[in-house]
């Protein structure tokens, strides 16, 4: 019996230790926009050359890769991560440089350089897919009346708690653009002593309301349950609850916080060379167009925008729910990576400190 | 457990409301796995009770996470259910190959811990073993150190470990333990090991000195004694370490998020992915899976010693 | 007999047979230790070992700034930054930025001072085009390379082994003389995250012993039948996934949870009064303590197995009450359990990780997070080394405390 049992155990461990076929592994964030991808990118991909292509989540895919590459240990060939992140890991040498003059042009001619939208090509060590935002989204059938992103921070009109990231990221700009600071100038802001104190007395003010969010499934989830009244979110994360499984999710786009994110190439990533056409075959007009079907986050070229259609229920129109749509811009601010760049580590210990308080 | 004759009113009411105490100790014990069971038939991805569910209406219910169990990372889910389908799952399904995964592991770290831990606590039963206390400390050192610290300590070691050598150290290194099975199986097998210690200790420690002494007395020599005395008697608790270190091997996940790769991921770290990345309840309809397994495993060891209790002749008290 | 020395029968003095036969069995006895013994040594103390040398060692400034740090060799504590120190200072800067070390060179004097990392990353990519005087030029890209502090953390950072990581674990940054003082009041985390994590672990453990106690009581008495039958309600939660019950935990303990919403249901809370029991203290205590329990039961109830009734029935004989005779003749008995139950539970608590993450929103974390987010997210890896080696440090003092009050061999499992 004891025979039997460390047969069958060596001959299942033998089948998982068998040799694979080309495989390609790429880490993103997790729940509807991996899903986006998997339909998108990779299976496609996969089907086009004969290989396979494994999946990995993670709350922020930046971080694992960087500790990766620290410890000298690459598993992963193709990562998605935030313009900032790009930006920061590319200066300290953890990323592979990809060339962009090798990227395909767009369905009608546009060499990739001009097909890009501005900023999207802003690292030499990656390559722009979509532009999402954070907006503050709330459940319509307990509450009405949110106009603006101050309401958001007003507990008195509109009681009952708030999710927020657990990150200074978005926070601080949304905190000043509810203290009345216009878009414009909320960065230059920011880089004083005085802006930084005002962002977080803001933030003092909804401080003990707050539900802390990691994973970018987390706030449907917490709006579904009821646990906060008010959250923000991953604009498509939410658009997939609303639309897709018929939650009465409404995004406010007041006050949005836009960013790109953007595939790139750790350091000693195993399949390098597969990695950089995964990249190539990924970011081309179609395959942006594409995931635009299943998610509502915008694609980075401009070529794709008339191929994008409908969502993948058949009948809702994709455009009026991206963040690039006209009534989404009227109160938005783009994301400044530079900033974020060199300030997050000195931004994140004074978050965390004033987390723990 | 009845009162004594003596026992005072007082104590009569006492003793009711003890048990009553007793009652709802055990219901905080049991609830939140009992919660788990009607949770795991919800329509909706989310992990709450909707309306539909507490008013018992059968839209409300549905088997969709069991079936997400086995199609989950699969390349075609939604074909027909034939050979190639069960195939691709068997190769594909991530909570699959994740149960692959957790057997694997935890079949070969139990049998490295329980192996190496009896021999061990034989050693350390001896009265004659030197620096025991400073030996059995050492030994028992991965169950009293964080589980947060024993992970960040092996990620370091597994991603480079022949840089402790020093000016030993072949150039390049020498490959890395992180993101194999390997890596997986000593980690668990290190953690699993105080377990097996105590155990057999426990066990060894009630044993009669005198029968080893007898069978030398007989001729055998030290392995065949072992074998055929003393192993016999001390398997209960050979056994009941082997159990204990089976399961601190599958529920363990912090170590296998540090030093796993997606390949090497267990049934834990699925479940991580399930509650963080991907809220998935599939995770619920895993967990009454493994709850139904282990009533069934207690109340066949509860059926067995009653049998055995029984045919050596002990009254049951 | 014609000689006083006892021999053996082949004449071999007694004495020195026994010492050779009594060094043949330890040598035996250690055979049979010596491979787990090799095995944890090389599978667990040496990575523990390394990873906590990590904590007092940290080469990144030293390794890529060598000009500026031969300068600091050369000039004594206290020097002012002279036109050579600035030079130094931009052939390093312009090195570093075209091997991209830049980065982690900033990031390790930014753990010193705040803000300093876009001072380094900056001034970097502005270096290549300077020209003597350096001084001035620097000074003109960024003033604040005029900061003491700065020249002081540069200092500091030029040896490798360095105490700063364990002076950032306990609230202590560098000051402009280049000595370290307590850190402004809005950056001290972690002696109150220490002090809070030992706080509630003891709560945690107090609480599984007033649980657990009448537990064990309970199945120590019963005939075996039913009490291994009960048993079963505490090992299946033993058994049950760690996930799978802090996830319940959410879902019975949020404010639209089961149980707000029963005791709403039954009138006890109004609507807008329920209770916050998640993702702060109160939800972290309660997870834990649900987790830990069969822990502190398993080895009260092997302790209590063994306790004859005949003692207590003996007290009774001689005219002590049931409370009397349990608190003079009972609880003593129940001590080694006691002991051996509390410092499981407490050791456990004070290293989790994974529940607090879960349920404790940000009140509730605990050291083990913020170690876990030193290695995961800001990958200050010497720091989360410095704050894992003083959590072990109290926690091997504990278990020290332990064994000399209760044995270690004296652990059971149930």
């Amino acid at each position: 019996m004891k025979l039997k049992t460390a047969l069958l155990a060596t001959a299942l461990s033998s089948a998982a230790f068998a040799a694979q076929a080309a495989e390609l592994t790429v880490m993103s964030w997790g729940g509807a926009y991996e899903a986006s991808q998997i339909e998108a990118y990779n299976k496609p991909f996969a089907a086009m050359k004969g290989v396979t292509v494994n999946m990995v989540a993670a709350d922020n895919p930046g971080t694992p890769i960087a500790a990766m590459v620290e410890a000298n240990n690459v598993t992963i060939d193709v990562a998605d991560v935030e313009l900032s992140d790009a930006v920061r890991l590319c200066d300290e040498g953890k990323l592979e440089v990809i060339d962009h003059a090798a990227l395909p042009a767009g369905v009608d001619g546009t060499p990739a350089a001009d097909d890009f939208v501005a900023g999207a090509l802003a690292s030499e060590c990656a390559v722009a897919n979509i532009v999402w935002s954070t907006v503050v989204s709330y459940d319509s059938s307990k509450v009405t009346g949110v106009t603006s992103i101050a309401d958001f921070f007003d507990t008195a009109k509109f009681p009952g708690k708030r999710g927020l990231r657990k990150s200074a990221k978005a926070n601080l700009e949304m905190a000043l653009m509810a203290d009345g600071v216009p878009a414009a100038e909320v960065y230059s802001l920011l880089e004083t002593e005085e802006g930084v104190a005002r962002a977080f007395a803001k933030l003092d003010t909804i401080k003990a309301d707050v539900v802390w969010w990691e994973a970018g499934a987390q706030p449907p989830q917490l709006l579904a349950d009821g646990e906060v009244v008010m959250t923000t979110g991953y604009n498509g994360r939410i658009f997939n609850a609303a639309i897709g499984e018929g939650k009465p999710f409404t995004i406010l786009w007041d006050g949005q916080i836009m960013d790109f994110d953007l595939f790139v190439i750790p350091k000693g990533a195993p399949n390098k060379d597969l990695a950089m056409e995964y990249v190539a075959f990924a970011t081309d007009s179609q395959r942006l167009a594409d995931q635009a079907k299943y998610i509502s986050y915008g694609p980075a070229r401009k070529s794709s925008a008339p191929l994008v259609g409908l969502y993948q229920d058949g009948k809702t129109e994709m455009a009026p729910h991206m963040p690039t749509s006209p009534e989404a811009l009227k109160n938005a601010l783009t994301n400044d990576f530079e900033f974020w760049a060199d300030r997050d580590v000195e931004l994140s210990e004074k978050f965390n400190a004033w987390l723990l308080k | 457990m009845a009162l004594p004759i003596y026992a005072t009113p007082l104590e009569r009411v006492w003793h009711k409301t003890y048990l009553v105490i007793c009652a709802l100790i055990f219901l905080f014990l049991i609830a939140p796995i009992l919660i788990v069971i009607p949770l795991s038939f919800n329509a909706e991805p989310y992990f709450t009770f909707t309306e539909k569910m507490l008013s018992f209406d059968p839209e409300g219910y549905s088997m969709r996470w069991y079936d997400n169990l086995l199609t989950h990372g699969m390349q075609f889910p939604n074909v027909l259910r034939d050979g190639a389908w069960w195939s691709d799952m068997w190769n594909n399904a991530q909570w699959i190959r994740a149960a692959k995964n957790s057997v694997i592991v935890g079949f070969w770290a139990t049998l490295l811990a329980t192996s190496l831990g009896t021999l061990a606590a034989l050693g350390l039963s001896r009265p004659e073993m030197p620096y025991r206390k400073l030996i059995t400390a050492v030994l028992l050192s991965p169950m009293i150190v964080p589980v947060i610290i024993t992970a960040t300590g092996l990620f370091f070691f597994y991603s480079n470990p022949c840089s402790v050598l020093g000016p030993l150290e072949p150039a390049g290194g020498c490959g890395r333990l992180t993101s194999t099975y390997l890596g997986v199986i000593l980690a668990h097998a290190t953690l699993g090991i105080p377990f097996v210690i105590i155990t057999v200790t426990a066990t060894l420690s009630s044993f009669d000195k005198s029968l080893s002494r007898a069978a030398a007395n007989l001729g055998a020599g030290p392995v065949r004694t072992f074998f055929k005395v003393q192993l016999p008697l001390i398997t209960p608790g050979v056994v009941s370490g082997a159990l204990f270190a089976f399961v601190t091997s599958f529920d363990e996940v912090v170590v296998v998020l540090f030093i796993g790769s997606h390949e090497q991921q267990t049934i834990p770290r699925q479940m991580w992915n399930g509650i963080r990345e991907q809220i998935s309840p599939s995770i619920l309809a895993v967990a009454t899976i493994l709850v139904i397994i282990s009533i069934a495993l207690l109340t066949v060891v509860e059926l067995l010693r009653r049998r055995s209790e029984r045919m050596r002749g002990l009254t049951p008290q | 007999m014609s000689d006083t020395i006892l021999r053996t029968a082949d004449g071999k003095p007694l004495k020195a047979a026994l010492m050779r036969a009594s060094a043949v069995a330890r040598r035996r006895a250690f055979m049979l230790v010596l491979p787990l013994l090799a095995f944890v040594l090389i599978t667990f103390v040496v990575p523990i070992g390394q990873m906590l040398s990590r904590s007092v060692t940290n080469d990144a400034f030293s390794a890529n700034m060598p000009s500026v740090v031969a300068w600091f060799a050369a000039n004594p504590e206290g020097t002012e930054p002279d036109e050579a120190a600035y030079a130094a200072l931009v052939v390093d800067l312009v090195n570093a930025a075209n091997a991209r070390t830049i980065g982690t060179v900033a990031t390790r004097i930014n753990y010193d001072v705040s803000g300093t990392r876009s001072l380094f990353t900056s001034t970097g990519r502005k270096a290549k085009n300077m020209e003597a005087p350096f001084k001035d030029a620097v000074l003109a890209a960024d003033e604040e390379w005029g900061d003491k502090v700065v020249w002081a953390a540069m200092r500091n950072a030029s040896a490798a082994v360095t105490t700063t990581f364990y002076q950032a674990a306990t609230d202590r940054k560098l000051t402009d003389e280049g000595v370290y003082a307590k850190a402004p009041e809005d950056l001290r985390v972690y002696l109150t995250l220490f002090w809070r994590t030992f706080v509630l672990s003891g709560a945690v453990t107090l609480l599984c012993l007033i649980l657990g106690f009448p537990v064990a009581h309970l199945l120590a008495r019963l005939p075996m039948r039913i009490s291994s039958l009960l048993m079963i309600l505490v090992l299946l939660p033993f058994w049950t996934s760690l996930l799978v019950r802090t996830t319940s935990w959410m879902v019975l303990l949020q404010e639209q949870g089961i149980l707000n919403n029963m005791l709403v249901y039954l009138g006890i809370l109004e609507d807008n009064g329920r209770l916050a029991l998640m993702y702060n203290q109160t939800g972290t205590i309660i997870a834990m303590t649900h987790i830990l329990l069969p822990f502190m039961i398993l080895p009260l109830y092997s302790v209590m197995k063994t306790i004859p009734i005949t003692y207590t029935r003996a007290a009774r004989s001689l005219g002590a009450t049931s409370w009397t005779t349990f608190r003079r003749i009972y609880v003593p008995q129940t001590i080694p359990g006691i002991g051996a139950g509390g410092i499981l539970v407490f050791i456990l608590a004070v290293g989790y990780y994974i529940t607090p993450a879960l349920v404790g929103g940000a009140t509730g974390t605990l050291i083990s997070n913020q170690i876990a987010f030193h290695m995961q997210d800001s990958l200050n890896w010497s720091l989360a080394a410095a704050l894992a080696a003083m959590l072990l440090a109290a926690v091997l003092a504990l278990y020290w405390v332990y064994d000399r009050l209760v044995g270690i061999d004296n652990m059971k499992l149930g």
